[in-house]
């Protein structure tokens, strides 16, 4: 299963019976009547689902935008879209008999809905978390010890996603047999990008309903922002087909461009291999994977979904980025004109609109997926704001 | 030189196991390296180069910080072709490198380098049987062999697909798991090394936790070869000094080899 010349499986061998097994499940049970019901069900009754489309005026004036919607996928019980996808692996997990499950995490969303569906099922369960985001991220440290789960921190490197990432891989090859990995975006080996876009497509099927149930047409554009871009391509594959539409994903700038200090992987990497895919890579000229840097830690990631390279080339999705003052700007802004605090990731969604969302907005309404609360980032972005308490 | 395939079938001995040592180009330095290299190379019938790279999946905690070390150093991926390079004449150098370094570098030109530097193949720990086509047909093209890797997780259908691509040898994971653990030797890893054996053509070589002699005579006697690394580069990082580092591998290679030349090889 490749997304053009992107994705595959470059993985050791010991881990592609998992995959083999992995992908057979899941192809089974996405068809099956009772797992299909316990899980729409379960999103539902403990997720919230359908999240709120919900009208931003007040920031769609600041923007130039008149009909400007944000997709709430923070009220998501746990406070992330990350939620819609560890449910639906973990459900299968359980299926396929597995008895525990392990997960990366940067921001911690993804960790903390991992351990969350962990409790649920009552399995066992290990997230690998960069040291420096457990010092960035420590409320989501602390809620993920809360439910239960053991935070394993990782050392490596800069003791971010990418070296979360790969310590995750490293366990799961050594506990391939009893053990699921909880891919939290939609990167890694086949199937797991196609696995985790899937899940998260339900952003996308309900923003599609409810704007056309609000608006009585389709947004002319939907944005959201992109670090591997799980939120992204649940929210595009609403719309691919609507031609329309205007999709657009924002990735990390970081301090700026020309820093080099960024997360920008689709704008300015090429194509190369990590954690398991061919994807558009921030890499040297030896092809040795670059640090990637943002202010939030779930776009802190050098590499970017197979599925989001491909529709780069093709040009169906226009792919931006927004720098740690941009979406500090947004981050603000949104929660004073709105009363709505949102993680510092999807925040960058909201900084491209600040900049040019006033062109979008003449041509109709913008959604943009509000992938998460900001709780998280409180510490973090206040102290950057320089709020004194 | 063409037909890496060859020299390394050649370099199989029939009445015991080959030894395969294992050296982190560029660590701690390039020129370190080599004469790690060039001590061990005295003992061994194969010897494993590695290049650094900056997310090594397959490799634990040891051979993760040689990496790391060499890539802080400067070391880049030719100065390791290189080092083969400044082997020959010795036995042959397969190159342990990950997929996305051959990429980077374009496969055609990766592969014509180490051909010229007269590397008989390379191990890639994260390209399965299926993928990379153009890697194969560029190595294929240079005269380099791709030796492709086994786990005790592999499924029979699938050791018989990789036996049917491998022509110099096949490296057998002796555990599900990363570089540098510790190898139990066991019934579990005879019974992988038989079904393997019943699968896969030509010479198995065994890696991944090997540490001590006796471990390498005990699976020298049921493979074809048993390889060191982990245990090996962690030598050099406790040796005070390089010159003793140099001293300990020679003197180790010196054991291990006498280690598998005293195996009783089943027959």
């Amino acid at each position: 299963m490749r997304f053009g010349p992107y994705g595959g499986r470059y993985v050791p061998e010991t881990v592609i019976g998992a995959l083999d097994e992995l992908g057979a499940a899941y192809s089974r049970y996405r068809e099956d009547a009772e797992f299909v019901a316990e899980l729409d069900g379960l999103l539902a009754s403990f997720v919230g689902r359908p999240t709120p489309l919900y009208r931003a005026e007040r920031l769609g004036a600041s923007y130039g935008i008149e009909r400007l919607y944000l997709k709430r996928e923070d009220l998501c019980h746990t406070g992330a879209h990350k939620i819609n996808n560890a449910l639906g692996q973990v459900l299968l997990a359980q299926r396929m008999g597995k008895r525990r499950i392990i997960a990366e995490t940067g921001a911690g969303q993804h960790g903390v809905a991992t351990a969350t569906a962990a409790a649920l099922f009552g399995m066992h369960c290990c997230v690998y978390m960069g040291r420096t985001d457990m010092h960035r991220q420590r409320l989501n440290v602390i809620r993920m010890k809360m439910l239960g789960a053991e935070v394993r921190p990782v050392d490596a490197g800069t003791g971010t996603l990418k070296h979360a990432t790969s310590e995750a891989i490293r366990d799961w090859v050594t506990n391939v047999v009893d053990t699921h990995y909880v891919i939290g975006s939609a990167v890694g080996p086949a199937p797991y990008p196609e696995i985790v876009a899937e899940l998260q497509s339900v952003i996308g099927r309900e923003t599609r309903k409810q704007i056309l149930a609000l608006e009585g047409r389709r947004p002319a554009a939907a944005v959201a922002c992109v670090g591997g871009g799980s939120n992204a391509i649940g929210m595009f594959r609403g719309f691919l087909d609507d031609e329309s539409v205007l999709l657009v994903g924002v990735e990390a700038a970081g301090e700026g461009i020309a820093t080099g200090h960024h997360g920008a992987s689709l704008e300015f990497g090429k194509p190369g291999v990590l954690h398991g895919s061919l994807s558009y890579l921030l890499q040297d000229e030896d092809g040795q994977v670059a640090e990637a840097h943002s202010i939030s830690a779930g776009l802190d990631y050098p590499g970017v979904g197979p599925e989001h390279s491909y529709l780069r080339d093709t040009g169906r999705v226009r792919y931006e980025s927004a720098t740690d003052r941009e979406a500090l700007d947004a981050f603000v802004a949104l929660s004073q004109s709105e009363g709505i605090i949102p993680a510092l990731e999807s925040a960058h969604a909201l900084a491209f609109l600040a900049r040019e969302g006033a062109a979008l907005g003449a041509e109709g309404p913008v959604v943009v997926c509000l992938s998460g609360r900001g709780d998280k980032d409180v510490e973090q972005a206040g102290a950057a704001l320089g709020i004194d308490v | 030189m063409s037909n890496g395939a060859a020299r390394l079938r050649a370099a199989f001995p029939a009445d015991r196991a080959a030894l395969i040592p294992y050296v982190m180009g560029g660590y701690p330095t390039v020129a370190a390296s080599l004469d790690y290299a060039r001590a061990l190379a005295g003992h061994a019938d194969i010897l494993e180069l590695g290049i650094p790279f900056s997310d090594p999946l397959a490799d634990g905690p040891t051979i993760q910080s040689a990496g790391q070390r060499a890539l802080e150093s400067g070391t880049r991926p030719g100065d390791v072709i290189d080092i083969a390079g400044a082997l020959r004449g010795g036995p042959p150098v397969v190159l342990m490198t990950y997929v996305t370094l051959i990429l980077a570098a374009g496969p055609d030109a990766f592969f014509a380098r180490a051909s010229d530097a007269d590397v008989a193949g390379v191990i890639i720990p994260d390209l399965p049987l299926e993928e990379g086509d153009a890697i194969r047909a560029a190595a294929a093209a240079a005269g380099v062999a791709i030796v492709p890797l086994a786990a005790p997780t592999t499924t029979d259908e699938r050791l018989a697909a990789i036996g049917a691509r491998a022509d110099a040898f096949t490296y057998l994971v002796s555990v599900a798991g990363v570089t540098g653990g510790e190898v139990a030797v066991d019934d579990r890893l005879r019974g992988f090394v038989d079904r393997a054996r019943r699968a896969i053509p030509g010479a198995l070589a065994v890696g991944f936790g090997i540490r001590t002699p006796a471990q390498a005579r005990a699976i020298g006697e049921f493979a074809d070869g048993v390889v060191i690394a982990s245990h090996l580069v962690r030598m050099i990082e406790e040796a005070p000094t390089h010159a003793a580092a140099v001293a300990a591998l020679d003197a180790y290679g010196a054991e291990l080899a006498g280690a598998l030349a005293g195996a009783t090889r089943a027959s």
